[in-house]
């Protein structure tokens, strides 16, 4: 080999290996369309104005056929409790079904707190319910392929396949998800998936008399909720655990995780 | 020893059928089993390998509570119920759906004929319990202490829930 082709095959080799294999890929149409789709549903929760009064819950026990008296919640609503010897409390009794009717903290195990009146610095309410993930574990964790992420945004659960195993009961990091006690499956909230299919607002949305909670279509620019998504200043829960939620919060407080 | 060698060869191979027959097997069992929609989806094997036709399984849940937001609720309700309605918008109360006191009402009037009214004390006492937070927006609506105001009635007996002031009280 002369010393000229030796140098040669050397810059060939060199030039070669830097190209990036991500270069060399083709781009797939509906990648690109899956990244970029009509319409994805996101939730926006202004934690300023809720009130505690549980109307939300009761809505979207109604509508979704979860029982009242099972200690399990699609969406709830927790009350926060500052007092001013630096202590905090968080309870959300029955899951805030019947509100907050009482000014003592649920501790749990039958315990409960009272507050002092004049002890109390601060408090508030913050509604919660599933947070459709971009990145859900939940659906990750799945061995049967019976909950899975749709085209628009919303997280689901397929009764007929799955097992049962609670996985993914385990798996997401805000508690969302629950065993349902009659159909015997995992259940969560769909966002009222069959009320936004025949154009109408999720139970909750519906039910909330001071517009603390709100839905919307962030891929639509002129989304009232996607201005506010991208004017206000919100948060989301436990970003750091990478799920991507897409539930907002307007008022977040850094003890409301 | 070449016969020990054909022996020591077979024992190899059958349980190696076994294995491709299992899987063979297995195979043969998923794609019947398994419904031709099974797919990933446009978000890939990793959060959407699902069975397509259980969105629409969704999709197609009935519904319960009527139509959206509260002015399209009043003014749905107000087609029967004008008068009420009418009352219940100026005033105080008129930031609550008709459907959180009344129930759901998506087939109403036809089923159920007649709505299912909670006139409980707990229903009022949702916002109306008194709770010493001052900072919460909680704090601007009026409060009582269930466990003293008029403790053995009902709010409504006193109170009309369509027009909440004070001066209107029966």
């Amino acid at each position: 080999m002369e010393r000229r082709e030796f140098l040669q095959k050397c810059i060939m080799v060199i030039v070669g290996a830097s190209v990036p294999v991500s270069a060399l890929t083709l781009i797939d149409p509906k990648k690109v369309f899956a990244e970029n789709p009509q319409i994805q549903w996101a939730f926006l929760v202004d934690t300023n104005k809720c009130v505690g009064c549980g109307f939300c819950v009761k809505a979207c026990k109604t509508e979704n056929d979860i029982p009242f008296d099972a200690h399990v919640s699609r969406t709830w609503v927790e009350r926060y409790v500052y007092t001013k010897d630096d202590k905090r409390y968080v309870d959300s009794p029955d899951a805030a079904l019947y509100g907050f009717t009482e000014s003592r903290i649920d501790l749990g195990r039958g315990e409960y707190k009272e507050i002092d009146k004049d002890n109390v610095g601060k408090a508030f309410f913050v509604p919660k319910l599933c947070n459709h993930c971009s990145s859900p574990a939940c659906t990750q964790v799945c061995p049967v392929g019976a909950t899975y992420k749709t085209d628009d945004g919303v997280v689901l659960v397929d009764r007929t396949w799955c097992i049962g195993c609670g996985y993914c009961i385990m798996a997401c990091p805000y508690g969302a998800r629950f065993f349902h006690p009659i159909a015997k499956v995992a259940d969560k909230c769909t966002f009222c998936y069959h009320r936004l299919s025949k154009g109408l607002d999720s139970a909750c949305v519906n039910a909330c008399p001071f517009k603390a909670r709100r839905m919307g279509n962030i891929h639509d620019k002129n989304d009232p909720i996607t201005q506010i998504i991208m004017n206000e200043r919100v948060g989301v829960l436990k970003d750091e655990f990478g799920t991507k939620p897409q539930a907002f919060y307007i008022g977040l407080a850094q003890e409301v995780r | 020893m070449w016969q020990e060698g054909e022996r020591v060869k077979s024992h190899v191979w059958r349980p190696l059928y076994v294995v491709i027959a299992f899987v063979v097997a297995l195979l043969v069992f998923r794609f019947f089993y398994v419904p031709n929609d099974f797919g990933s989806g446009k978000r890939g094997f990793m959060y959407s390998y699902h069975r397509k036709s259980n969105e629409t399984e969704w999709k197609n849940q009935p519904a319960k509570y009527s139509v959206s937001g509260r002015e399209r609720m009043h003014e749905y309700c107000s087609e029967c119920h004008g008068e009420i309605v009418k009352v219940r918008s100026e005033k105080l109360h008129g930031i609550i759906p008709c459907e959180d006191c009344h129930g759901p009402a998506l087939q109403h009037p036809d089923k159920p004929e007649k709505l299912p009214i909670d006139r409980s004390r707990g229903l009022c006492l949702r916002c109306h319990t008194s709770l010493p937070y001052t900072t919460s927006e909680r704090h601007r609506i009026p409060g009582i202490d269930p466990k003293t105001h008029n403790t053995d009635i009902e709010c409504v007996e006193c109170h009309n829930p369509h027009n909440p002031s004070l001066e209107g009280m029966k």
